[in-house]
């Protein structure tokens, strides 16, 4: 079906950064039991969507509401959007009902990315805790992508149980590379796991890099990037090697609701990727 | 140069605004209270009344006199006009398995329909300078309020002096007042004696000096603009409150943990009124709404607050469940990430958030509070300065 771009020819006209793009969904698929991957193509001309690794859209289902989503695709590829999220709430519950050939709107991107250029030289430790995983897949790509410019390349993941564990084929290739170490942990096993458990910062000593040529890449729940900076640091990762990626509720995405702000930070336009001593302050404390 | 209109000439003043097209939007008298709506003729100000406020207090009085513009904040703001407590953002409607949309956020409130533009008659200093805040907020960063951007632009100011103080105001200490230095097309000090009812006028744009010349007016004598500012200083002088923006950023910064936030928590109600007062308190939400059939959605933004649970609330909670952590979310904000973030204060002192609190929560009182008790968090809330020097 050939669909009038209305929406876009407003969006150059106007300005008017609060207007989605139409997308439609090309593939839905489900990843475990609560989190699901879309795949996005534009319903407008193939206009090309660049984005860079760490970065969000604000994703927009008809008549029930548009939330921030970090992008899980590969940047290289500019003629697809992809989005992995858990359906925890209410639009994300709608979100995983939709299937190929729905429609959503899309604003973006929005937000800093990884410091994935500011990483070539050096040795690099991805700790992804649960959906955390989502934002990091695109600089892991983008790494990968270039593997020759880094040194030592490190995924720590941990999830709650074997069965949650996101993108588990991708996993297992990346697993089989001899340029790339890679741990899983759970917290709970069950029949059948050989694996890791325990916390993923169980999964530091492991791993071997040169802390003082690191760069560390965390997305996870505010308790286990509190732990886990804390046990790099304990390693000797100097703070400002150290990123997070924080999540807050957000209307906009664009500095302008208010939602997001955390200290002097919007996290929409001064994060969501900070470094990591940005924020260590705030994340010590409570109800910031 | 400074003029002098008689009280006569405002109504010419406001003729002259009108045969120029704009829509008149000024402070009159309703519901025991003066707001800001829509004004015809001077008749239609608050003719001899003055407001009583205080934390928690504000009433309406007969003055002893025919002042027009004697009273000070209104629990209204000129942001009603510059940025709508409600505005449709756009409309979705349904095509097959798709949906088109629709911009509806120009149409809206800029101005009349006709695309007329609004003069504000009567805004005070602390006013403008919240104005100039807003500005900054919707208009000066990388994405732009295009709804705000339009209806602000082209819009006539004509701003008042305070010669008198609210019991609440303090904008002296603030720096924004009660004398209007900028950002006014004319401004007007109103004075009174025996036989006299008169305006000081000032003319601070091109424009502003073109409705001037429609008006009667002469220049103004040296005495009655001493007169003048004499009024304004002892306004100055005399107002009800002060805080003490002394290093305010860092004072606050470094006390998140102080024993204040709790025992303020205990007495604030979380309402939102401070919230919905303040002139420069910008943060909105988003609704959806669908019709019954489900084939046309919208978007509705909303003036939200800082102080209710659904503000920041993700997946599992939300982060500020505590009556604490929102109140101190909205003063530290107010009064110091607002400085990092937008480069001045977030607080012009109109004093709107005292009076209008149900049960008088003080923010000059709690900035002083935490000021004399400074107990310094172990580890303090880093500035973006800061942060810069390190990386």
């Amino acid at each position: 079906m050939v669909h009038a771009p209305e929406v876009d020819t407003n969006i150059v006209e106007s300005g008017n950064p609060m207007l989605p793009a139409l997308y439609q969904i090309r593939r839905f698929r489900r990843e475990t039991e609560d989190t699901f991957t879309l795949e996005l193509e534009s319903r407008g001309d193939a206009n090309k969507f660049t984005f860079a690794p760490g970065q969000f859209n604000m994703v927009y289902v008809f008549g029930v509401g548009e939330i921030p989503i970090s992008i899980s695709g590969d940047p290289a590829n500019s003629k697809i959007i992809i989005h992995t999220t858990r359906a925890v709430g209410t639009v994300t519950k709608a979100m995983n009902k939709l299937r190929r050939g729905d429609t959503l709107g899309v604003r973006g991107p929005y937000g800093t990315p990884w410091p994935v250029e500011e990483a070539r030289g050096q040795d690099v430790v991805i700790v992804a805790g649960g959906i955390g995983l989502a934002p990091l897949r695109p600089a892991l790509y983008q790494i990968i992508a270039n593997r020759d410019e880094y040194g030592k390349v490190i995924l720590l993941y941990g999830t709650r149980t074997p069965t949650d564990i996101l993108f588990r084929e991708e996993l297992e290739q990346w697993r089989s590379r001899l340029d790339l170490e890679v741990y899983v942990t759970v917290d709970r096993a069950m029949t059948g796991w050989r694996g890791n458990v325990g916390v993923v910062t169980n999964l530091i000593s492991k791993a071997s890099f040169d802390p003082q040529n690191s760069i560390a890449m965390i997305c996870g729940p505010e308790i286990m990037m509190r732990f886990t900076t804390a046990e790099l640091q304990k390693c000797g990762l100097n703070i400002d090697s150290i990123y997070v990626s924080m999540e807050r509720n957000m209307k906009c995405g664009i500095g302008l609701c208010g939602h997001c702000q955390f200290g002097p930070s919007f996290v929409c336009k001064d994060g969501p990727v900070f470094n990591y001593s940005r924020v260590k302050a705030l994340l010590l404390k409570w109800e910031i | 140069m400074v003029h002098r209109i008689e009280r006569a000439a405002l109504d010419s003043l406001f003729d002259s605004l009108r045969r120029r097209g704009y829509v008149l939007k000024g402070p009159t008298v309703r519901d025991a209270a003066i707001v800001y709506d829509d004004i015809t003729s001077t008749a239609d100000l608050p003719v001899g009344w003055t407001d009583e406020q205080e934390a928690a207090t504000y009433r309406l009085h007969k003055r002893n006199d025919k002042a027009v513009f004697g009273f000070s904040a209104s629990p209204y703001s000129w942001k009603k006009f510059l940025f709508p407590p409600i505005l449709k953002i756009l409309t979705a409607r349904r095509n097959g398995k798709g949906f088109q949309i629709t911009d509806t956020a120009h149409a809206a409130d800029s101005g009349d329909a006709d695309g007329k533009k609004y003069a504000f008659i009567g805004v005070r200093s602390c006013e403008l300078n919240a104005i100039a805040i807003q500005d900054t907020v919707f208009k000066a960063g990388q994405y732009q309020d295009v709804q705000y951007r339009q209806a602000r632009e082209g819009i006539f100011i004509v701003a008042v002096n305070c010669t008198t103080a609210g019991g609440t105001c303090f904008c002296a200490s603030m720096g924004t007042g009660p004398k209007a230095p900028q950002g006014y097309d004319l401004a007007l000090t109103e004075m009174q004696d025996e036989n006299d009812h008169y305006f000081m006028v000032e003319a601070g744009t091109e424009r502003g000096a073109e409705v001037l010349n429609d008006v009667e007016h002469k220049p103004a004598r040296q005495h009655e603009i001493e007169r003048a500012d004499h009024a304004i200083n002892v306004a100055a002088q005399k107002m009800g409150r002060t805080l003490d923006t002394a290093n305010i950023k860092e004072v606050l910064y470094q006390n998140i943990e102080h024993p204040r936030w709790d025992a303020t928590a205990v007495r604030c109600l979380t309402c939102a009124n401070c919230t919905m007062v303040c002139p420069t308190c910008f943060c909105s939400t988003i609704e959806d709404v669908t019709d019954l059939t489900g084939t046309q959605a919208e978007r509705i933004r909303k003036w939200d607050s800082c102080f209710t649970m659904d503000f920041s609330y993700i997946h599992g909670g939300s982060v500020r469940s505590s009556a604490k952590a929102r109140y101190r979310q909205w003063m530290t904000h107010k009064l110091a990430s607002w400085i990092d973030q937008f480069g001045t204060s977030g607080c012009v002192g109109c004093g709107r958030c005292i009076t209008w609190c149900p049960v008088g929560i003080d923010i000059t009182e709690e900035a002083q509070a935490i000021r004399e008790n400074h107990i310094h968090d172990k580890v303090p809330m880093t500035t973006k300065e800061e942060h810069d020097g390190n990386t």
